[in-house]
C-alpha cells in the first residue's frame, strides 16, 4: 500500500513537470520545471519500486538510477540554459532583474565576473537582448 | 587509514555474517562500524571523518526538505492560474575556490527547484544563478551563500575542528 501511494506521487508530479513545460511561460522556466519536478517524480517512483520489491538487487539498482540521474540532468540543464541564454532566447516580461545582461564576450563566450561596485540597472522587459 | 573504506569493510563483513546481503544488514553494519570506529578513534589517529559522516546525515535532512518544499511551491504555480513567479538571474559571488567544490555546488543548485545554475564567470569567482522566487535580489544571494555553498565548503573542508 505504501509502495503504490509512493508510486502515485511520483506519477502526480511527473504529471506537473510535463504540464510545466507546457504553461511556464519563458525557457528557463520550462527547464526548471521538467528537470526539478521530473528527477523528484522519478525519484519517488524508484522509492516505490524497491519497497515494493524489498529485495536488495533491485533496491540497489534503483539507488544506482538515482544517483545516474541526480548527476547528470543538472548537467543536461545547465548546458540547455546556457545555450539558451547565449542564443538569445527571450525573458519572461515579469523578469525582475537579469545580472548575465552584458557580461558575455559572443565572440569568445568569455563572461566576466561583476564588479561589486557596479550595480545591475533593471533590465527593460520584452525587448530582446542584441548581440 | 582511511576511515570510510574501513567503516565499509566492517558493513560489509557485518553482512556476510548475518548471512544475507541486503540493504537493511548494510545499514545496520554501516552503524555498528561508525561506533566501533569511534571507540577506537585513538588507537588510529584523529580524522575529521567522524564529525563529517554526521554533518552529511543532516545535509541530507536539509537537502530533501528543500527539495521537497520548493517543488510543492512549484507545482502550485504549475497547478493554479496566475502565476506568483518573481524570476531573475542573479550573480553569487563564489567562495569556494576549486574545480570540484564548484561543480557540486552547481549541480546541488541545479537540482533544488528555483533555482538552476547557468554558467560560472571565466575566473571562477561569480556563479550566475536563475531563481524563479526571489523578492529582491540580495536575499536570494544570501540564501544560496548561507544555505547550498555553506554546506559544501563545511563537508569539502579539511581542517578538524
Amino acid at each position: 500500500m505504501f509502495a503504490q501511494i509512493l508510486m502515485f506521487i511520483g506519477a502526480f508530479f511527473m504529471f506537473v513537470a510535463a504540464l510545466g513545460v507546457a504553461r511556464m511561460p519563458d525557457l528557463f522556466m520550462r527547464l526548471q520545471s521538467n528537470t526539478k519536478s521530473a528527477t523528484f517524480g522519478v525519484g519517488f517512483l524508484l522509492l516505490g519500486a524497491a519497497i515494493h520489491f524489498w529485495e536488495f538487487a533491485i533496491s540497489i539498482r534503483a539507488l544506482a538510477i538515482l544517483i545516474f540521474l541526480f548527476a547528470t540532468s543538472p548537467v543536461a540543464a545547465h548546458m540547455l540554459g546556457r545555450a539558451a541564454y547565449i542564443a538569445g532566447a527571450p525573458l519572461w516580461k515579469g523578469t525582475l532583474s537579469d545580472d548575465l545582461k552584458g557580461q558575455y564576450d559572443y565572440k569568445t563566450h568569455e563572461l566576466t565576473a561583476q564588479p561589486e561596485e557596479q550595480q545591475p540597472k533593471p533590465r527593460k522587459t520584452g525587448e530582446k537582448r542584441t548581440k | 587509514m582511511n576511515y570510510f573504506i574501513l567503516n565499509i569493510i566492517l558493513a560489509l563483513t557485518w553482512a556476510m555474517l548475518s548471512g544475507e546481503i541486503n540493504l537493511t544488514n548494510l545499514t545496520a553494519g554501516f552503524f555498528i562500524g561508525y561506533v566501533i570506529l569511534y571507540i577506537a578513534r585513538r588507537a588510529l589517529g584523529p580524522s575529521v571523518y567522524f564529525s563529517k559522516v554526521i554533518k552529511m546525515v543532516h545535509f541530507l535532512g536539509f537537502f530533501m526538505k528543500e527539495l521537497l518544499i520548493s517543488n510543492v511551491r512549484l507545482a502550485h504555480d504549475v497547478l493554479t492560474w496566475e502565476f506568483h513567479m518573481k524570476p531573475r538571474i542573479v550573480a553569487v559571488p563564489l567562495s569556494v575556490k576549486t574545480d570540484a567544490e564548484i561543480t557540486v555546488l552547481a549541480n546541488l543548485i541545479s537540482l533544488t527547484p528555483g533555482t538552476l545554475s547557468l554558467d560560472v564567470s571565466s575566473d571562477k569567482s561569480a556563479l550566475y544563478v536563475h531563481v524563479i522566487y526571489a523578492e529582491d535580489e540580495e536575499t536570494a544571494k544570501r540564501e544560496i551563500k548561507n544555505g547550498m555553498e555553506r554546506w559544501v565548503s563545511d563537508l569539502s573542508s579539511q581542517e578538524k575542528e
